[in-house]
This record gives C-alpha cells, structure tokens and sequence, in this order.
C-alpha cells in the first residue's frame, strides 16, 4: 500500500468509521447518563435563583476568587492547552476546507502562522501539565492509565499535524495520513475516557448550577 | 459478599442518579476539588482529595451503569468494591468530610461533590460502615428523640428559667400558631440564651408562636450518617407537629444541617411538598427587621465578625440576613477573608464534630479559620450554628485565642428595644 493509498484511506473509509463509532459512543454515554433519571426536587426553590444551570455552564469556566494561586499551572495550561487546541481545529484553513469538502460549511481561518504558534503552545501546555500530574502528589494519586492514554491520544493529532505541516521527520503524505489516524484514534476514544468531559462538562455544570440555583446560591 | 455489604452496594446504586453519572463522566482528575477542602489545605495529604473520597461510588458506577464497566465486570477485569476497602474509606467519607460544599463550588467541570458524599453515605452507612459515635447519636434521635438523649422535661426545665428570667410566656402546644419553633439539643444543653432571646424578640414584634412538645428537636443525624429511612422518621415528627398545630412556618435554629435536613431534605424524604413554609432563624430575623418590628437601640462597639455556616450560607441561601442583621446593631463589623459563600468551615459540620476519634484531624483542620478570625484583629465572633458554635469554642481554647462566640439571635436580643423597658441584659463589654 502506497502512501498515497494509506492517505485516501485514512480520509475515507477511516474517518467515516471513526466519526460513526464516536457519534454511536457519544450517543450511548449520553443515554447512560439521562438513562439514570432524576428525581423531582420536591422542596421549594428560592424565588430568587441567580444562578441557573445555563449561567453555571459558562461561569464555571473561570476560576473562582483566590483559587487561580493554589494552582496556577493547572488553570493556566489548561486554558493555554485549550485554546491552542480549539483555535488548530477550527481555524486553522486546511482544516476549515477539510470540514467544507465534507459538510458545505466554511468560515475564516486566521494566519497558518497565529495557529501554528498556538499548536506549539498546546503541545508545551500539555507537557507542562503531563509533568505537573507527575510532580503533583494529589494529581499523581487521581491518575490511573486512563489519564495518559488521554494525554497520548491528545497530544498525537496535534503533533502529527505540526510535524506535517512543516515536513518534518516523514514523507508528507505519510505524515498527513498518520495524522487523520491519530484523529479516528481521538474520535474513536473520546466517548470512553475522561475526554468525554468535552460533552458532559456541560451536563455537570448544568447540574451543579440548578442544584445551587434552588437555594438561593449562584455556583 | 456478606449481607451487609450487599445491602451497601445496592444503596450506592440506587442513589447513583443522573447529575452523579454526568458527574463521575466529567472528572478530569485535575485535583483542584483538593485546594478547596480543609482538610487536604491543613493536612497536605492527597488522601483527603474530595474526589478521592468517591472511589468506590465511582466504581460502582462504572460497573453497574456504564457498558465498558458492565463488561470489564463480565470479564472480571474490574476491581470489585469490598468490606475492607470501605473500612478504609470510612474516615475519608465521614471524619474527613464535613459536607461544607467547598469543592462543589470549584470544580471547573461543576461536578457537586457534596451531593455524591452525601448520597455515598447512604451506601457506606447500609453496609455499616458509619462511625460508631454517629450510629449511637442517631440511635437516640429514634429512641429519645435527640442525638443527645435530650427529653422534654429538659425542655421544660429551660422554659421555667427563660420565663422567670424574662417574664415571658414561651407558648406550647399552641394550634394556630404563625411560627412553630424548633432548637437544637446543643442550644438546649450549652446555649439556653437563645430561646430566652427569641421569646424577647417575638414577644417585642408580635409574632405568634409555639414550641412543640413532641417536636422540639431540629438536628437530624439520619442527614449526617447518610441514612434516609431513619432521616424521614426524625423529619416526620417535625411534619406531624406543624400540621397538627396548623402552622404557617416551622423556623430551624442557629443549626446548619436542621435547616438542610428540614428546608432541603425534608419534603423528599416525606415524598410530598410540606404545607407550610421552612425558614431559618436569620430569615425569620431579617423579615422581622424589614418590616420595622425588630427594633434595636444602641451599637456594640466591639470589632466583631461572622461566621458562615456552610449549610445555611453556601449549602443554604442565607447570606445577607445575618449582615443586614449586624448591620444594624455592630459598629465595627469585619469580614473574614472568602466570607459569604466561599466561606471555610469550622471542621466540624456534617456530623465530624460527633465523630470523637476525628477530634484531632478537627482541630488541626481549624487553623484555616484560625487564620482567618486572627487576619480580622476581631476578640468577638457571631455566628448561627450552634454546632459551629461548640466547635469554634473548643477549637479556640485549644490555641489559646481569646474569641468570645455568641449566636446572633442572642446578640440581637441585647439591644432590643423593649415595650416592658426591662432592664437589658449588658453584654460583656463596650457596648455603645
């Protein structure tokens, strides 16, 4: 199999496999959740409920008062991580006219140049965190295999994608195949290890928000 | 697997819920729920990280709710939750954890730890696997009828002293009543200035109310050692009380888990909505101060500060009451630093003050407050719990600080305005 035919399958066949298996797997995470139900609060919220669900949801994505000394490394590569890793997918133009082949959608990218200095910061925001999880006696405790396969198959798309965006280390097209693997890979897990916090955070803040929200307390 | 453990695991599954699963599904294993508990920030040890203290709900989860779990079981790959792993994990569930609901307010991905804790107990406690000292308190909440063995007649002892200090009838058994007033055993053993001061109050503003004598009790330890069933037996007498005397409103004391156990808690351990409304004394106070009938002359001079109840504050809603309550009569009033909802604990809610072996990891955890009452240059803290009450006393004897603790019901009732122009009692100095 030549390069060239290790690529088309990696955009054809592959994909379509991994996009199936990660929609299927989020689909059922998602009913194993709702599937568990809740039971109606029958105590009588507060009138006042400044903080809903919705609000929580976005709120919680800053650091409450005083906690961003506690942890700075953790709140800062996480957002260095995060934002480097949103801005590759969604903005970087190869990957904007990938989704448009695919789905009609198209909106503006911004400079290869922005976004290839922001792929660079999330792979350092990720060694950085990897070695905090490692030094980090409370993280260390937490983490199990589950925790670096997660980082692995993290790291592995953004890295594949750098190295072939710059013609490092392998042939082009090998690279560029390699690199829509380690996306299925990503897709493929995604539903099955603590990466699905991409979907359920939502759910969880929303929880978090109502719970606080019917006593009269924005979280 | 024994009997009982049986009965713990089937507990943990049945109050595995949806907000739990979406919550064990988002942990990232960040850690930061760790910066947010005292007894990881005092203590250092990982051991006492909150999500850490889930382990085993989170297994049973995964085993019982999730298909790579169920298989991994299927194929015995998964580590199955045993009796000696949740003997082990008996102090981190409740020696360790005071349900303060710190952690629930940091988690980036909004997980509520408190509310998983609280739900755990239930299984840990169905597997008997609750500490001896919260077993015995809750034996006697259903036999005495308080966790403390208190009886009416001591009840009624009290009232024969409040009316002879302050000729005031404390009313009992009275059908009709606005207001059915509840205590809590600590008030009733270590803090009988705080009926004394509400018969004042409510005597001044007018308020019709009532003790019961089958229902005087507000502390719930069903809530603390995490078991529903015996939760609804305490909760019920309180329910039966205010409908038989056709009450608009039960008031729970300076108490935070009552009000939890009651307000919260209550109508879903009933199953029903309650027909009357559920307010904490401060609610009370601040309506009461609203509508221009709690009238105070005068301001205590003292720097003074509060101190939030977990449960009545961050676990609760009431967080302005008490400041405009103070507000009223302090004229150096100091916040603590993260007052409000971001409050710390004192270390000894959620039933950790009952556990006796706990008394030292309780007192080490209370440097956080330590430091924080000190940053204020305060010799007067106001609170409104008597269990923190109790725990803040002893914790503050153990420094060698010398802080007076009073209720803020009982501070309030010192510069009452009252209609009889009854001497007021004087508190213990600068009073303006």
């Amino acid at each position: 199999m030549s390069h060239l035919d290790l690529l088309t399958f990696a955009r054809g066949s592959a994909l379509n496999w991994a996009l199936m298996l990660c929609v299927a797997g989020v689909v059922l995470r998602l009913f194993e959740i709702f599937g568990l139900g809740r039971k109606a609060d029958l105590a009588k919220p507060r009138a006042a409920r400044p903080g809903s669900g919705w609000r929580t949801m976005v709120t919680r994505s800053l650091p409450p008062e005083g906690m961003l000394k506690h942890d700075p490394v953790t709140y800062i590569g996480g957002y260095v991580f995060h934002l480097g890793l949103l801005v590759t997918i969604f903005f970087f133009a190869p990957h904007i006219e990938f989704i448009r082949s695919m789905t009609g959608l198209s909106w503006p990218g911004l400079p290869a140049a922005l976004v290839d200095a922001l792929a660079v910061a999330a792979m350092a925001a990720l060694g950085t965190l990897l070695a905090h999880r490692l030094n980090n006696l409370v993280k260390r405790m937490l983490s199990g295999i589950g925790d670096y396969l997660a980082w692995t198959v993290t790291l592995l798309p953004l890295l594949t994608g750098y190295l072939a965006y710059h013609h490092l280390l392998l042939e082009y097209t090998l690279m560029l195949a390699l690199h829509l693997f380690s996306i299925e890979l990503l897709l493929v897990l995604l539903p099955f290890t603590k990466l699905f916090h991409t979907f359920s955070l939502f759910i969880s803040r929303w929880y978090n928000g109502d719970l606080f929200a019917r006593k009269g307390v924005a979280s | 697997m024994t009997a009982s453990l049986s009965k713990g695991i089937n507990a943990f599954k049945e109050v595995i819920d949806a907000p739990i699963a979406s919550f064990f599904s988002s942990c990232v294993h960040c850690g930061l729920c760790a910066e947010a508990c005292l007894f990881y920030t005092e203590t250092g040890e990982a051991k006492y990280t909150p999500i850490h203290k889930l382990e085993p709900l989170r297994r049973v989860w995964q085993q019982e709710y999730t298909l790579l779990g169920s298989l991994g079981k299927l194929l015995s790959l998964s580590k199955p939750v045993t009796d000696e792993e949740l003997t082990e994990w008996e102090p981190l569930v409740y020696d360790s954890c005071t349900l303060c609901g710190c952690c629930s307010m940091v988690c980036p991905v909004g997980n509520d730890l408190t509310y998983m804790i609280r739900k755990m107990r239930e299984g840990m406690a169905a597997s008997g696997h609750a500490p001896e000292d919260l077993i015995a308190a809750t034996t006697r909440a259903i036999t005495i009828g308080s966790p403390m063995g208190i009886k009416w007649p001591a009840v009624q002892a009290q009232i024969k002293h409040v009316q002879a200090d302050t000729g005031i009838e404390v009313p009992v058994e009275r059908e009709g009543a606005d207001y059915l007033v509840l205590m809590s055993s600590m008030e009733i053993i270590n803090f009988p200035e705080y009926l004394s001061a509400l018969s004042r109050i409510f005597k001044q503003a007018g308020v019709s109310w009532t003790l019961a004598s089958d229902a005087f009790e507000a502390t719930n330890s069903g809530i603390q050692i995490g078991s529903s069933d015996l939760a609804r037996e305490i909760v019920s007498r309180i329910v039966v009380a205010a409908e038989r005397l056709k009450v608009k409103c039960v008031i729970s004391p300076e108490c935070g888990h009552a009000f939890t156990a009651l307000r919260w808690e209550g109508p879903n351990l009933m199953g029903r909505p309650f027909g009357f409304e559920v307010k904490h004394i401060l609610e009370v106070l601040d309506e009461l101060r609203a509508a221009g009938k709690l009238k105070t002359r005068g301001k205590d001079n003292r720097p003074l500060t509060y101190h939030d109840p977990c449960q009545i504050a961050r676990r609760g809603g009431v967080v302005e009451q008490p400041r405009r309550l103070l507000s009223e009569i302090a004229a150096d009033f100091r916040e603590m630093p993260d007052a409000g909802v971001m409050n710390w604990c004192c270390g000894g809610g959620g039933g950790v003050s009952a556990i006796t072996r706990a008394e030292p990891l309780r007192l080490q955890v209370f440097k956080i407050k330590k430091g924080q009452i000190e940053a204020t240059g305060v010799q007067t803290l106001v609170t409104a719990c008597a269990n923190c009450r109790i725990v803040i006393e002893e914790a503050l004897e153990h420094y060698h600080m010398k802080i007076e603790v009073v209720g803020l019901t009982e501070l309030l009732a010192q510069y009452l305005v009252e209609e009889n122009a009854s001497p007021i009692p004087s508190p213990v100095s600068g009073r303006g």
